[in-house]
């Protein structure tokens, strides 16, 4: 683990913009029990990030690297989409390699840690949107939880090919009408966080990003289960406000009407989840 | 210096620690018989590998079995069956990029189905070796010897070795590493074979004692940060993510593409060291029949030139042991008095002779003919070589 995780180079300092030297000199590490509170004084993810103005993916993001316990040990592999875009404007490890493949190159880095670092805590956490996780790469991502690979997968689901320019998805509700779906979808949205728990990971929960700490709690605890029990899923609703038609402030309404339907808030431990997850509440981790 | 020190250094299987050049040129030999893919098993045994992931598909299943089997007794760090090439493929890119020294196996539709990983490989610059033992792709379907997916690779920016048989192909698994790790070369070496043909026959080897193993891998001597979070500075991403529309983004990307095919193109002294030499050339040194070959075809122009020296033809052979590089200057060098050049090749769109005909437009002024050819599973009998030679020559 190295505290020098990220350092802007001395001859560049004077002329990079004020936020980019807040990313290190405004991170926090070291600190298992820092939060989405600390958000307001910490620096995470770069205000000129690559996402829309009023993303909601992005205030994801954020709750999401200002919840992990670990972030000076923690691997983030993401996929191609709009989520990956995001990634060089964080001060985290992170690898994309290609489109689809997340759970599989997770897996390749988790074991090898273990096998290098047998005595050293190092998360491997997958990033990536619905149709790298439940599309294109759902065999990857079902069959690292098969294997039940120690990782945490969140897979931002926005219902919808963003980045590409608004095609239908795997993750679109039935009826929805999107490019390549020009009828509407002819099919169901794919019960993804259901497939989740059948295919064996040890912590599930669906979630719209309303909630800082809602989504803090989930995340914490999908981490920890992930460390010491098996594979973990979250399944966080970040709609593309650009491809539903809304407004750039619009977002945050939005998730707060799906939190009453198709996002309501859901919940799924296995009782080896729930030991871990009393233990680190004793020790005040949860 | 190195290797005095070396000397006190053992791994917890009770190997001691050595360099390429120790195992390769140093120590002791004794022969054996056995098949490409026990080869591949004495090999991976010697070298210290960290991590594997393996998937069934013949003819490289049985290696990929050997393998697993030294993990279970402890010489390999991390192993396990893959969901399908292209997750298997994945894999060992995330278990290189964590540090891994890292072997995997396949054939034919299995190196298509994970074909995007490749160009990921090298753009990557992780020293992962694969060992392809070729079979061919479909439709039809086709288990049989066919080298077609090696035209494939070509361009995927990693190197491109071919072994000839199963000795050869034991010495470039360990070489293979030595080369690829070179912090200015670093990137992926893909070592292939004619499946069956090498994979499944049974010839005489040479090996060193097992009770020593190369040195580890230091992934801190990596041109490119470990993904282990140990050391500074932390990725944006392990690739050049240039995926912005302006000048400069096209540019990175462009020299990115360059430097991986640099950084083969520096391989070469390594390769030379420790394959001695990117070419082996065999028969009558000043015969102005030459065939060009790699792999068991290689085998076959060698035996057809014993029977045509009976006619009173002298011929010689050229054995390519490297495609990426390609031996430009040994090619010209070792052709430069023949009046006729062979290309005898296991696939149907003769990739080797096109290869050869871009590096000899101009520069020769010898007669390429690129046969014989044969493909789908097919042998190359020494009798098919000769007629074509006697057919062809006036």
């Amino acid at each position: 683990m190295s505290f020098k995780i990220y350092k802007v180079n001395e001859a560049l300092r004077d002329v990079v913009p004020q936020e980019v030297i807040d990313l290190e000199e405004k991170a926090t590490w070291g600190d298992p029990k820092r939060s989405v509170m600390q958000i307001p004084t910490h620096k995470e993810l770069l205000e000129e990030h690559s996402l829309c103005a009023g993303c909601p993916e992005a205030a994801a993001i954020r709750y999401i690297l200002a919840s992990l316990p670990n972030p000076e040990d923690t691997i983030i592999v993401n996929s191609t989409g709009c989520t990956s875009l995001v990634f060089p404007h964080i001060s985290l490890h992170t690898v994309h390699s290609l489109f689809g493949n997340q759970n599989s190159v997770a897996s390749g880095i988790k074991r090898v840690l273990e096998y290098r670092f047998p005595d050293k805590v190092k998360d491997v956490v997958v990033l990536a949107g619905d149709g790298a996780t439940v599309d294109i790469g759902l065999d990857y991502t079902l069959q690292s939880f098969f294997r039940q690979e120690k990782i945490t997968t969140i897979c931002f689901d926005n219902e919808v090919y963003a980045n590409t320019g608004g095609q239908e998805s795997g993750l679109t509700p039935k009826g929805h009408v999107f490019k390549m779906a020009p009828k509407g979808k002819q099919f169901e949205k794919v019960p993804m966080w259901q497939l989740a728990i059948d295919s064996g990971c040890h912590y599930v929960a669906r979630l719209t990003v309303s909630s800082p700490k809602r989504v803090e709690k989930v995340i914490k605890e999908a981490i920890y289960v992930a460390r010491e029990v098996g594979p973990t899923y979250v399944h966080l609703y970040t709609p593309c406000i650009l491809e539903i038609g809304l407004n750039s402030d619009d977002g945050l309404e939005e998730m707060r009407a799906r939190d009453k339907e198709r996002f309501k808030f859901f919940e799924y431990k296995t009782p080896e989840a729930e030991e871990v997850l009393a233990k680190y509440k004793e020790e005040g981790l949860l | 210096m190195q290797s005095v020190e070396n000397k006190e250094k053992v791994n917890k299987k009770g190997q001691r620690l050595v360099s390429a050049d120790y195992i390769l040129f140093e120590a002791p030999r004794e022969k054996h018989f056995m098949t490409g893919s026990e080869a591949v098993k004495e090999a991976v045994k010697r070298a210290s590998v960290d991590a594997s992931v393996s998937y069934p598909i013949t003819p490289q299943s049985e290696a990929a079995h050997l393998i697993g089997e030294l993990w279970a007794e402890g010489y390999v760090g991390v192993y396990f069956r893959g969901e399908n090439e292209f997750g298997v493929m994945s894999e060992v890119a995330g278990a290189a990029m964590a540090g891994a020294r890292v072997i995997t196996t396949t054939s034919g539709p299995g190196t298509l189905r994970a074909f995007e990983n490749f160009p990921m490989w090298s753009g990557t610059r992780i020293p992962v070796q694969l060992v392809l033992m070729a079979r061919g792709v479909n439709a039809p379907l086709s288990i049989q010897p066919d080298n077609l997916e090696v035209d494939f690779l070509l361009d995927t920016g990693c190197m491109i070795w071919y072994a000839e048989n199963v000795q050869e192909l034991f010495d470039m698994i360990i070489a293979g590493f030595a080369v690829a790790e070179q912090p200015d070369v670093h990137v992926p070496v893909i070592t292939a074979v004619d499946g069956f043909f090498v994979s499944h026959t049974r010839e005489a080897i040479y090996l060193p004692p097992d009770d020593i193993a190369l040195e580890p891998y230091n992934p801190y001597k990596s041109p490119m940060p470990v993904i282990d979070a140990e050391v500074p500075p932390g990725r944006f991403l392990r690739d050049p993510f240039v995926m912005k529309s302006n000048y400069i983004s096209y540019a990175t990307h462009a020299s990115w593409q360059w430097e991986v095919r640099s950084a083969i193109e520096r391989s070469r002294p390594y390769a030379k060291h420790y394959l001695k030499g990117l070419i082996e050339e065999f028969g009558d040194k000043d015969g102005d029949v030459v065939f060009v070959a790699c792999g068991t075809a290689a085998s076959q122009a060698k035996e057809a030139t014993r029977v045509l020296l009976d006619k009173g033809i002298a011929a010689k052979v050229v054995k390519l042991k490297t495609i990426r590089p390609f031996p430009v200057e040994e090619v010209l060098e070792a052709t430069k008095n023949a009046k006729y050049i062979f290309v005898p090749e296991f696939n149907v769109v003769g990739w080797l002779e096109r290869e050869l005909r871009k590096v000899l437009y101009k520069k020769s002024n010898a007669e390429i003919i690129g046969t014989p050819r044969v493909a789908g599973g097919m042998t190359m009998p020494t009798e098919v070589v000769v007629k074509e030679v006697l057919e062809n020559i006036k």
